[in-house]
């Protein structure tokens, strides 16, 4: 192997800027997406357990139709098909007058991509809580609503963090996607990096340790978070 | 808006080409993720001093990263090794097997671990040494209790196959994005691809679905 080392270039003007200037941008994307991911998957994992067979179809057609497209061509769909799709203002608007159109694009894909994933936790958290559960609000006079809010979600959560921590650590990763479509994210960031100084080693090292020290320090604290919000009398309180 | 779908039938044989090449890439894919996924859940399992540890820091360290930085890592990485130029299939191939190992040992681990100790502790008892135990007796049980989730993770597989746009491999999605341009004609084009996904995708989630219906009633 013929290799010149330099690992000072991690630290020199100006790829260690690019480098914190890309992890910002996954950052960014990852937590924006996010937000669309767990509000849009939690009303979709609600609809799927609701006792409404309308929107139980919805639930069930929306975690098809984007499980089975891959997310790479979800991407392109909404960045190059959406906008021609549209009438003709609204498509310029979304290609060029937006803020930051790719960025967005991406944001908004890796949510709604994601939120069929998170559907299908919450639900599952909602049917681990039971029916019993279900039964006795009802019992108790609370409406349906009522028995959602006060009883199924906030047990629910509780149940799923891990999966939801999971779900949270693909968006992180996901978004690197989001380079195809010119955003410079952190991989984006050390390609660059590797195309200007040819040191793609050291670059792709950086990368590597920023995701993998993200993702720890993100799993130890749910860990943490996890273990204070476990539901008494549950396997994950310690099995008291 | 004019769409004319006609641009399909016109590249039908490079399209079929490019899907070729993403079969291709998953079977490869899936054969040595599984081959490379066995033998780290095996270390796990048996307990190996040091080389248990070691296969444990390999799957939490591949997942978490990125696939596509895997990727770059590897198309870069290859050819340094071998000393040569190589073509981008050996490269994302290598990166595709290290990568989904790490996801096939923690599904085959969870899968040896719903096998009762029970099965080992017989195999051993009419002679059988530690590993022929496995290989004979636990593995075969293991395999098919995690069947479903097996062909889940292909299928997750097959649509991840499509991120060697990044490498530019001549894979299905990008066959079309190569027609796309060069006819100008994306919407088409992008359309044709995500529905093909979604028939394929789709279809093999169904039989998956009934597959485990199937083993929850033997």
């Amino acid at each position: 192997m013929n290799y010149n080392w330099d690992w000072g270039i991690l630290f020199r003007d100006p790829y260690a800027g690019w480098i914190l200037e890309g992890l910002w941008w996954t950052i960014v994307i990852s937590l924006l997406a996010w937000v669309i991911a767990f509000t849009l998957g939690s009303i979709l994992g609600v609809f799927r357990t609701t006792s409404s067979p309308i929107l139980r179809a919805i639930g069930t057609c929306y975690v098809e139709l984007f499980r089975n497209i891959p997310i790479l061509v979800q991407l392109f769909l909404w960045y190059f098909v959406f906008p021609e799709i549209l009438p003709d203002d609204w498509g310029r608007w979304v290609k060029r007058d937006m803020p930051a159109p790719a960025m967005t694009t991406a944001i908004v894909a890796l949510g709604l991509y994601t939120a069929s994933r998170v559907c299908e936790q919450v639900r599952s958290g909602i049917e681990a809580v039971g029916v019993g559960q279900r039964q006795a609000g009802r019992a108790i006079g609370m409406t349906e609503p009522q028995v959602y809010r006060h009883i199924l979600l906030p047990n629910a959560y509780r149940i799923i963090i891990p999966p939801l921590t999971s779900e949270f650590l693909t968006i992180f990763k996901q978004s690197s996607l989001a380079l195809t479509i010119g955003v410079v994210e952190l991989t984006a960031m050390t390609r660059q990096i590797e195309e200007y100084t040819f040191q793609g080693f050291e670059a792709f090292t950086a990368a590597t340790i920023v995701y993998s020290l993200v993702t720890f320090t993100v799993m130890f604290l749910m860990r943490f978070v996890d273990k204070r919000t476990a539901l008494p009398g549950t396997f994950a309180s310690g099995g008291a | 808006m004019d769409l004319d779908f006609s641009v399909i039938p016109a590249n039908s044989e490079l399209l079929v080409e490019g899907m070729k090449m993403t079969f291709l890439l998953t079977a490869l894919a899936i054969v040595g993720g599984m081959i490379l996924g066995t033998f780290l859940a095996l270390l796990r399992i048996a307990k190996v001093p040091v080389l248990a540890q070691i296969a444990a820091a390999y799957v939490n360290f591949f997942r978490s990263l990125p696939l596509i930085l895997v990727i770059f890592w590897l198309f870069f990485l290859v050819p340094l090794i071998m000393g040569r130029p190589v073509g981008a299939f050996s490269s994302v191939l290598v990166a595709f097997i290290l990568f989904e190992a790490a996801y096939y040992s923690e599904i085959i681990r969870a899968g040896i671990n719903s096998v009762s100790t029970g099965q080992l502790a017989a195999a051993r008892a009419i002679g059988m040494t530690y590993w022929q135990s496995m290989t004979n007796v636990v593995l075969p049980q293991a395999f098919r209790a995690m069947t479903p989730i097996l062909l889940t993770q292909a299928i997750i597989l097959f649509q991840d196959t499509s991120l060697v746009y990044v490498v530019g491999l001549r894979d299905f999605l990008v066959s079309a994005e190569i027609v796309a341009n060069r006819d100008q004609r994306l919407v088409e084009m992008f359309l044709f691809v995500a529905v093909v996904y979604f028939v394929l995708c789709f279809t093999a989630s169904l039989g998956v679905k009934q597959l485990q219906r199937k083993f929850a009633n033997d």
